[in-house]
């Protein structure tokens, strides 16, 4: 009975403002919609949601449930979890969308091992087939060094998570109308099995890597601590920061905060030089989302070639000097 | 205090990507000649974190995995790092099991060991990327889960635990037993000793079948699955490396430079 199911995307709310990865869902979750001709919907936890609540009809949603809960303006898992949970019994969504973000990573496994449905994480596309209006799940696996497309064959509601920015964020058109409704929510307090004591945002001194334009990243090429003050200096020049390669953590050279990789930071500048860094398969996933790579290097075999779209081969004792004194000139 | 922490075996994620081969027909991985399959690094991260623990507060740690073929070599890492007690869970009836599966047949293990006070395992892995399997056994277990942690202290018989988010990390007191998936920001997990080496060697490992734990058939396998992997597949990679020629390095940087801005990347 496919009339009777829905679409339903839990939004995001931080200091009173949509955040853009919902946006992006409810975007994404329109074109959906309308394709399965099923309502789009959307949950929103906080408070004061009057505002939030009209912006997600104007970005596509047809209803919006709003549960506003002063108690639980900070993110908890164990209360998000319990009121998407109440929220699936009363209505039967087809698929549930939230972000691959620090709420949407941690609740998605949950509610789908609560309510014992199928889950994708940290989704790029999603399509429908054409033939048997399946869901087409295609996800990133191995680092990124490969794609997986998943398919949920039952009936049951399906949860999928999407990674910020990989789905185009419509204008909000003023024409649309929509519903909002209050949603009142009273949770068991046997649901609440850990206890938030404080939520501590932590200073990032200069630009933090996730949000950096130009990554200047050092790896086993530069071999120790002081080839990296030639790297500051190009950084400085282009305006961009720090990072590194493995390597360099091992061995003690640098921070292993500035770690660049699978189990590090995953960055996406718009350049990323890298130098002296072969380019493994876990150092890539960390920076394969650079809109261009640079490689300085002094082995031309090196992989990390492969990937790049501009290339030195050379020391880098003798490039940098150079490339630095060039570009300070374009200054 | 004990803990379990639960590791599995991937392809190692330090070969250089050219080596990385799947196919596609069968939707699988080709595993690389001669390289040998590693610990996933979370897990790692997972029994550094134990270890720490251990010798801050005593007790004992028993590492536990799942897979095909018998991976024991993950138990000995583990055991090699200073964990105490290790169990290799092999059947062909867990093949193909999805992440319920898994959950489900780590949920049986867990109980057959009892006793724990709190269960350890990686925020995902690296070769699928997911990190399901921990909230599925919160869930099987009625235990209290964090996710991504990087530290954890007890305070009068509870845990604090610190979850890593974007541009912070949160705060939880836990009662035990509890179960939490931890993050890379734990830090790099130790090498382990010569002597950790030999008396891992030394010691016996239990391998356990479904029969073994009691498990549900129709819980687990490829016939459970809830999903279905329809293609797998390696993107195109995207470049054409510009490689800059010159006279010494430094007339190609200059080049390099000057590219840079007629393309618009500066």
């Amino acid at each position: 009975m496919e009339f009777d199911r829905e679409i339903l995307v839990l939004g995001e709310v931080a200091d009173g403002k949509m955040t853009t990865t919902t946006r992006e869902l409810l975007s994404m979750g329109r074109k959906l919609g309308d394709d399965l001709h099923q309502p789009l919907n959307a949950l929103v936890i906080g408070k004061e949601l009057q505002e939030v609540g009209k912006e997600a009809i104007l970005l596509g949603a047809d209803k919006v449930y709003s549960i506003d809960s002063a108690s639980f303006s900070e993110f908890h898992p164990d209360y998000y979890t319990a009121i998407m949970a109440k929220v699936c019994q009363q209505i039967v969504p087809s698929i549930i969308l939230l972000g691959q973000t620090d709420i949407g990573r941690d609740v998605a496994p949950r509610l789908a091992a609560k309510l014992s449905i199928p889950v994708t994480l940290d989704c790029t596309e999603l399509n429908i087939d054409p033939g048997t209006k399946q869901i087409l799940q295609t996800k990133p696996v191995y680092g990124g060094n490969a794609m997986a497309i998943w398919v949920t064959e039952s009936n049951e509601p399906q949860i999928v998570t999407m990674r910020p920015r990989s789905v185009m964020m419509d204008e909000p058109d003023p024409s649309r109308k929509g519903e909002i409704i209050a949603f009142s929510a009273t949770i068991d307090d046997s649901m609440m099995k850990i206890k938030l004591l404080e939520t501590v945002k932590e200073e990032v001194k200069g630009i933090r890597l996730e949000e950096a334009k130009v990554i200047v990243a050092g790896g086993g090429g530069i071999g120790g601590t002081d080839g990296f003050k030639l790297l500051e200096e190009l950084a400085k020049v282009l305006g961009g920061t720090i990072g590194v390669s493995r390597v360099p953590c091992d061995e003690g050279w640098m921070s292993v905060n500035l770690e660049i990789g699978q189990t590090g930071h995953i960055v996406s500048p718009d350049l990323y030089v890298a130098v002296g860094i072969s380019g493994a398969m876990q150092h890539m996933a960390g920076c394969a989302g650079s809109k261009a790579i640079v490689a300085i290097n002094k082995d031309p075999e090196a992989h990390i070639f492969k990937e790049a779209d501009f290339g030195v081969v050379g020391d880098y004792r003798d490039v940098l000097p150079a490339l630095i004194s060039k570009l300070k000139e374009f200054t | 205090m004990h803990i379990v922490v639960c590791a599995k075996d991937i392809l190692d994620p330090e070969i250089p990507p050219d080596k990385f081969k799947i196919d596609p027909d069968a939707r699988r991985l080709i595993p690389p000649k001669g390289i040998a399959p590693v610990m996933n690094p979370y897990d790692e991260r997972a029994v550094e974190l134990a270890l720490r623990l251990k010798e801050k507060y005593g007790g004992k740690i028993t590492v536990l995995t799942l897979g095909s073929p018998v991976p024991v070599r993950v138990v000995k890492h583990a055991l090699s790092m200073g964990a105490d007690e290790g169990v290799v869970l092999a059947d062909q009836e867990f093949e193909g099991s999805d992440s319920f599966g898994t959950g489900y047949i780590l949920t049986r293990a867990i109980q057959k060991i009892g006793n724990y006070d709190l269960i350890l395992c990686g925020r995902q892995a690296a070769d699928w990327d997911e990190g399901l399997v921990g909230s599925i056994i919160a869930q099987n277990l009625s235990l209290p889960l964090v996710t991504l942690i990087k530290a954890i202290e007890v305070i009068e018989g509870r845990l604090k635990v610190n979850r890593v988010t974007l541009d912070g990390y949160q705060i939880f007191s836990v009662p035990m037993p509890a179960i939490a998936t931890v993050s890379n920001e734990v830090g790099r997990p130790r090498l382990p000793g010569g002597w950790g080496i030999i008396s891992a060697a030394r010691k016996q490992v239990p391998i356990w079948s479904g029969r073994d734990i009691d498990a549900d058939p129709s819980q687990i396998g490829a016939g459970a699955a809830r999903r279905k992997l329809a293609k797998l597949f390696i993107p195109e990679r995207k470049s054409q490396c510009e490689v800059l020629q010159g006279e010494t390095a430094a007339e190609a940087a200059i080049k390099l430079a000057e590219r840079l801005r007629e393309s618009g990347v500066i």
